[in-house]
């Protein structure tokens, strides 16, 4: 024997990432999110482990949590669907936040001033829903095919502006008449109201349609001709030209999609939920921005959007939980969304190598 | 024993390799017993095909890889190297393939980047003038106050010569140097080496081009597979010993057909063009290629080859002028509706004509995908493609032949044959190609060559552009010569001559007869 070996494995670089690694470093990114998060309760003087049960009781420990997680996961699976499209296309629709809150603002005009026979209502809201999510995110898409204007930012700013829509409605015009100094709407005529399973607040109709376009997106983006086009432009915009690829469409088709499907998912908060126009932050709690990370986490693939917008909801209603039981902020919420997006990224680069055990033999025998 | 190769014998080592072991796990064995010694004051070139462990013994070399086993002596010195900062204090200087300097700062500021004795203020200013007595002294011209994206591949390459020289390099290795470069700057690129020799200095030279071991190299090692099969001196060898030490076999060139009709396939009439600085690239060209013709196109890069390519494919709009695919117009049609009516396109760069990530299968199909028999509108027969890629894979001898890998993971002649058999299953009546053999080794060009010449005698029209003078008169049944976007001469010849080459390099040039 020459040196002495102490390592008995070593690292390389795998040309492809397997589908089980990406699946490994996933959840270690949320572990790591995880015990980086702990820290949070002890500057609140609870124990980790307190704050952790409480987290898992709230969010998956009973039904009710159970059903509460859900009721957060519909959003985020119809909002995460769409982006996985766009994010495909490497169209970067920032905007979806935006996007549900016009499907709110669509569908509380239908059920408060249209003045349709009730059993039209609800299908009214959600195709309007969708189509007013829908021209929102088509704003943006035009600038960008047109003027070239930067997706990222304009999708962005309009935000903001949905956002200060939705106040100026529930603080000005469409101020209820009955809520004295509260600012919302009048609640919905209950034909406006979606069935929710049982005696849950979960709306089924939203939750099929989300399981059912997640499947339908899979297939879409596997195997149509359309679906291909869109991954060319995604992964080659250069070869895309090339083979003479309508680019164009791609970006309006992908942004309607997503916008079409964050508008819809607006009008399951106020019809299925809320019953009425709010506050924007109620109507939404940041899924439009929470479902970016659900898509990523997702790789954009809109079966695995299913997991990953679940995994999300119970962040979400376990945030809630720390909140009534403990007294925590909601906001730390946001601090766990931010740091499994910083442990997902950073650990990306890891899924494409390989460790190889070697074994004892083989090690002495190369040693010597 | 010949005189020469008696002093050869007797001149001092620079480098030695000492059956040197380089293996990638699980089971690539890159470099194996790799043993040959580098003469002072030599260009020594190391020929072999890609994959051969050329580049992995150089990197091994200038310290990036450590070897498993074996050692590498230079000046007579055993020496471990375990960092370039390590091979650069040994007097080791590396050009590598793609360039590594700092595109927004200026030359000078790039030479002497990374080095700790300049000042933090205007840290170039002092080193100016050395690196102008450098440039006088190796022929290495380039403006040190000039911003690094001003310059040409040519004068980046200088620039990196440059910088290993201020380092004082006495040990230069150059990674495939010429493959970057117009015909004349490589010429200017001999001309430094020859100078460097004469200074005493060492330059190993990595290359699968055999013209350029007979014009430079004073001794040449010949890698195949990770083993060294030889080091002899280029005057003992012909191209074609060499040619058959590389591959492991006889290499075996295609002959074109050279009997062909006098149907047109392919008529340009008064075309222009802008470039992509809104610069006109194409001047009133006309041009037309006949039914199975091989009609080459010479010309230094950027003299309006690109855009004539892409002005008949579609991509590139024609500000005038006419282009008629056998009796119909294609002027300024879309790139898809050109492409179906029979004229396919392999582009210069590689990349433009597949998606990387997408699979074999999914490449192949890129043409085809929206139309039967694959798709009958909406969905996509997958089934059917994976047979079909299947069909494509072994008639083309695409290697590995799997069609589910993601095609970034072939080799560079493989990926052209994706391109290729792509292009040619759509039974084109005019085949564009823009390069094609463009940093293949001598068995990869010879296969794209029998896939050309295999295309011209089913008929198609094929419209060759290429900077290596050599493969157009190889091919060739009629060759054009570009310069600024004009036809400045045209021959056609049955066998080429000597006498042609020193011709169409004149026009080239710009020099009209």
């Amino acid at each position: 024997m020459g040196r002495k070996k102490f390592t008995q494995f070593h690292i390389e670089l795998s040309l492809q990432p397997t589908i089980l690694s990406i699946v490994f470093f996933s959840l270690l990114a949320i572990i790591l999110a995880f015990a980086c998060g702990g820290v949070i309760f002890l500057f609140y003087h609870i124990s980790p482990g307190v704050g952790y049960q409480t987290f898992f009781q709230g969010s998956l420990g009973s039904w009710y949590a159970f059903s509460e997680t859900l009721k957060r996961t519909i959003p985020l699976l119809l909002v995460g669907e769409g982006l996985s499209l766009a994010f495909r296309a490497q169209v970067l629709n920032i905007g979806a936040e935006g996007q549900i809150l016009l499907g709110a603002v669509a569908a509380t005009w239908v059920a408060l001033f249209s003045g349709l026979p009730s059993f039209l209502l609800l299908p009214t809201m959600f195709i309007l829903g969708f189509l007013a999510g829908a021209g929102w995110a088509l704003v943006p898409a035009i600038f960008k095919t047109r003027f070239a204007v930067n997706e990222v930012l304009s999708t962005l700013m309009l935000n903001y502006v949905a956002s200060n829509l939705v106040l100026y409605l529930i603080a000005g015009p469409w101020k209820g008449k009955g809520v004295r100094g509260f600012t919302y709407t009048d609640t919905f005529p209950e034909a406006a109201w979606l069935k929710t399973m049982g005696i849950t607040r979960v709306p089924y109709f939203t939750l099929l349609v989300g399981i059912a376009i997640a499947i339908g997106g899979y297939f879409f983006l596997k195997k149509s001709a359309l679906g291909f086009e869109l991954r060319i432009v995604g992964s080659s915009p250069e070869t895309a030209r090339f083979l003479g690829i309508n680019e164009e469409k791609i970006v309006l088709f992908t942004m309607f999609i997503s916008g079409g499907l964050s508008g819809f998912a607006g009008v399951g908060e106020v019809a299925g939920i809320h019953h009425l126009l709010r506050h924007p932050d109620h109507i939404s709690l940041g899924y439009g921005f929470t479902a970016i990370i659900v898509a990523w986490l997702a790789r954009a693939n809109p079966l695995a959007t299913i997991l990953t917008s679940f995994l999300f909801g119970a962040l979400l209603s376990g945030g809630d939980a720390l909140r009534v039981s403990l007294g925590i902020p909601f906001q730390v919420v946001s601090v766990f969304n931010g740091l499994i997006l910083f442990f997902l990224i950073s650990t990306e680069h890891l899924s494409r190598y390989r460790i190889i055990w070697k074994d004892k033999k083989a090690v002495e025998k190369n040693g010597s | 024993m010949s005189e020469v190769e008696n002093n050869w014998e007797k001149r001092p080592a620079e480098v030695a390799f000492r059956s040197i072991t380089k293996r990638f796990p699980p089971d690539i064995l890159a470099n194996d017993r790799v043993s040959f010694e580098v003469k002072k004051g030599t260009v020594h070139a190391l020929l072999g095909e890609n994959g051969a462990g050329k580049t992995t013994l150089m990197n091994i070399l200038y310290g990036l890889f450590s070897p498993d086993e074996g050692e590498i002596i230079i000046r007579g010195k055993s020496v471990k190297i375990s960092s370039p900062r390590e091979a650069i204090n040994l007097g080791i200087g590396m050009i590598h393939q793609h360039f590594k300097l700092i595109p927004t700062h200026a030359v000078a500021e790039n030479i002497v980047l990374g080095l700790t004795s300049i000042p933090f203020f205007f840290p170039a200013e002092k080193a100016e003038a050395e690196i102008k007595s450098l440039s006088e002294k190796y022929g290495l011209k380039v403006d040190p106050r000039a911003h690094v994206w001003q310059l040409s591949a040519g004068e980046k390459q200088k620039v990196e010569i440059l910088k290993a020289l201020y380092r004082k390099a006495n040990i230069l290795i150059l990674d495939e140097p010429t493959s970057v470069l117009t015909p004349q700057e490589a010429e200017e690129l001999f001309a430094t080496l020859r100078a460097m020799k004469e200074e005493g200095k060492t330059c190993i030279f990595i290359t699968h081009k055999l013209n350029e071991v007979k014009e430079i190299a004073d001794a040449v090692t010949v890698m195949r597979k990770g083993k060294v099969v030889s080091t002899i001196l280029p005057s003992q060898v012909s191209l074609e010993e060499l040619a058959r030490m590389t591959v492991g076999k006889e290499v075996i060139s295609v002959v074109p057909r050279k009997t062909i009709s006098d149907k047109i396939v392919l008529r340009l009439q008064d075309v222009s063009a802008m470039g992509d600085r809104d610069f006109p690239a194409l001047l009133n060209l006309s041009l037309s290629v006949r039914e199975g013709e091989i009609v080459g196109v010479a010309g230094i890069a950027g003299n309006g080859q690109k855009e004539l390519a892409e002005v008949i494919v579609g991509l590139r709009q024609a500000s005038r002028g006419h282009i008629f695919l056998e009796d119909k117009e294609i002027t300024n049609l879309l790139p898809r509706d050109i492409a179906s009516l029979g004229v396919a396109y392999i582009p210069e760069e590689r990349n433009q004509g597949l998606v990387g990530e997408m699979s074999v299968a999914e490449n192949l199909l890129l043409r085809g995908y929206y139309q039967p028999p694959f798709s009958q509108g909406f969905w996509v027969d997958w089934e059917k493609a994976e047979a079909y890629s299947e069909k494509l894979i072994s008639h083309y001898q695409i290697n590995p032949p799997l069609s589910d890998i993601p095609v970034r993971l072939l080799s560079g002649g493989n990926r052209q044959r994706v391109i290729i058999a792509r292009e040619l299953e759509q039974k084109p009546k005019l085949v564009v190609a823009s390069n094609p053999t463009a940093g293949l080794d001598v068995s990869g060009v010879e296969a794209i060559h029998k896939l050309l010449v295999k295309a011209q005698e089913k008929g198609a029209g094929i419209l060759l552009i290429s900077g290596d003078l050599d493969e157009l008169l190889k091919l060739s049944n009629r060759i054009v010569i570009m310069f600024r976007g004009e036809i400045v001469g045209e021959k056609e010849k049955e066998h080429w001559t000597e006498e042609d080459r020193r011709e169409i390099g004149l026009g080239m040039g710009g020099v009209r007869r």
